[in-house]
């Protein structure tokens, strides 16, 4: 009989976040940014169908970067979370704090006693209050929670996005501003990004009940410029 | 409060009904049946609140649906300001007769459902998809109609896929029949019923279609005492919504307002008793 051999706890936990981290990386970015009227989320993305970027309630959206299975999965446990809540008690009642956290309590126990940790990063983002700014939940994959009133971005490369982004941006831009810094950022000095090799969406103000709403097409062009 | 994961081989997909089931959180289709709590016929002198008469026809742009506002319990006014038509997503409305407090349940269910399943799939379901999901709500009910709490809402829409404006009615059931012009539904909806049938015609602007389901609303309010008429003293008024391609739109107060002024007016012109 063979014995096992003793690895050290902290290589099994080095080796799962290296890995994490390269199926993370192996990907495309995204880049969540507050501005005038709410937060944009704009995600390096060709696909009309695969979405990163969805609703999960009257002021909360998702955004996930990574293995698309594995969030899709976190995106609709978060719906139904939050369907579930509102139902129960009151729309009002589902915030995006609460959500937040039980997306990094999963992801947490996943990376430390499951084999494989999830291949993902995910946004939760919520529209502000008069009494609360906007809110951006940026969760990685071994559960760290960070929250930002900024700006997030997710992905692979983050540190030059981030970079060139905090540069640009300011408090309070107007949409157009906060795209093209953000559709800037994410693409770098070396490539440029159309309107159809983006996936964008925002939360704001003026959608009625349901803040949630694509910029596709024509609009998205326009807006670009 | 857990993130609720489920695994591929036992996943609820976008059915919210089914994914409270399996939460065990209350909802309607988890009422207490049993014995007759209530005897057979529910509109008695029991002991809970009961709404009365919705209709809706259509026109040129898609459909109008009016309710009136009185809710009653037994021979008594319960409330006199109730909502019986509400949007069921952008581009459906959902109008309710029967026992008030399952009814509004219902509605919320219905609501919560149509949009868990758009957020879910990113698709909106289709017309005829969200009339039979109304459907199968009212057939889980049944147990509680049988002890007369019965539902009977109306539903409502504009079907982009068609363009055009479509009407489904209920049984208590659960099943339902798309309507080729107008019904009306509830203790009053004979009446409105018939007159809207008099005033009925192909391609109906807005205006005239408003107009028709005030009528109908008044004539019911005229001859059944479970419904509202226009409360000139409170300054409550029916509720009127129209779904067109704009998808769901209230009729603000003052233009139902207006139009029950008109329409008095009128009649006392004519010389009649109103």
């Amino acid at each position: 009989m063979t014995m096992p051999y003793y690895v050290a706890p902290e290589q099994v936990m080095k080796d799962r976040a290296e890995y994490a981290q390269k199926g993370i990386a192996r990907g495309r970015s995204l880049v969540a940014t507050t501005y005038d009227q709410g937060i944009a989320i704009v995600a390096d993305n060709p696909s009309r169908s695969l979405h990163k970027i969805s609703e999960i309630y009257d002021r909360i959206a998702f955004a996930g970067v990574g293995k698309y299975n594995e969030f899709d999965q976190l995106r609709v446990s978060g719906i139904r979370h939050a369907d579930t809540k509102g139902y129960a008690y009151s729309r009002e009642d589902v915030e995006a704090r609460s959500l937040a956290n039980l997306y990094a309590q999963y992801l947490g126990q996943v990376f430390t006693h499951e084999m494989k940790p999830l291949e993902v990063e995910i946004l939760v983002a919520e529209l502000g209050t008069g009494l609360r700014p906007p809110q951006l939940y940026h969760i990685a994959y071994e559960g760290t929670i960070t929250d930002e009133d900024r700006y997030a971005v997710l992905g692979g490369e983050t540190e030059t996005i981030a970079q060139r982004l905090d540069q640009l941006w300011s408090a309070e831009w107007p949409l157009p501003d906060a795209l093209r810094s953000a559709v800037g950022a994410l693409a770098g000095p070396d490539r440029t990004l159309g309107g159809s090799d983006l996936e964008v969406a925002v939360l704001a103000e003026g959608n009625g009940r349901r803040a949630f709403r694509r910029l596709v097409d024509d609009e998205l062009d326009a807006l670009l410029g | 409060m857990t993130l609720p994961l489920f695994s591929t081989t036992d996943d609820p997909g976008p059915d919210f009904t089914g994914l409270i089931r399996r939460l065990e959180v209350p909802s309607p289709t988890m009422m207490p049946t049993g014995s007759a709590l209530f005897g057979s016929n529910g509109a008695g002198g029991n002991s809970f609140r009961h709404g009365t008469t919705v209709v809706a026809l259509r026109f040129a742009d898609g459909v109008v649906m009016a309710g009136d506002r009185r809710a009653t319990e037994g021979h008594a006014i319960a409330h006199r300001a109730m909502q019986k038509v509400f949007p069921a997503d952008r581009y459906s409305a959902v109008a309710i007769a029967g026992a008030a407090g399952p009814a509004v349940e219902m509605v919320r269910l219905f609501q919560t459902q149509l949009e868990h399943y758009e957020k879910v799939e990113g698709v909106v379901l289709s017309l005829e998809g969200k009339a039979n999901q109304l459907s199968q709500m009212v057939r889980e009910h049944l147990p509680m109609a049988m002890q007369g709490l019965a539902v009977v809402p109306l539903f409502a829409g504009y079907d982009l896929a068609r363009g055009t404006g479509r009407i489904f009615t209920y049984d208590v059931t659960g099943g339902h029949y798309e309507e080729t012009e107008y019904n009306a539904t509830g203790s009053g909806g004979r009446d409105a019923r018939t007159t809207v049938k008099l005033g009925y015609r192909d391609g109906l602007v807005r205006d005239e279609a408003v107009e028709l389901a005030i009528q109908a609303l008044y004539e019911a309010a005229d001859e059944d005492s479970a419904t509202g008429g226009p409360d000139l003293i409170r300054g409550i008024y029916p509720l009127v919504a129209t779904v067109t391609a704009e998808g769901f739109l209230s009729i603000q107060d003052d233009e139902v307002a207006e139009r029950f002024s008109t329409l008095i007016d009128r009649r006392r012109s004519e010389g009649r008793q109103l």
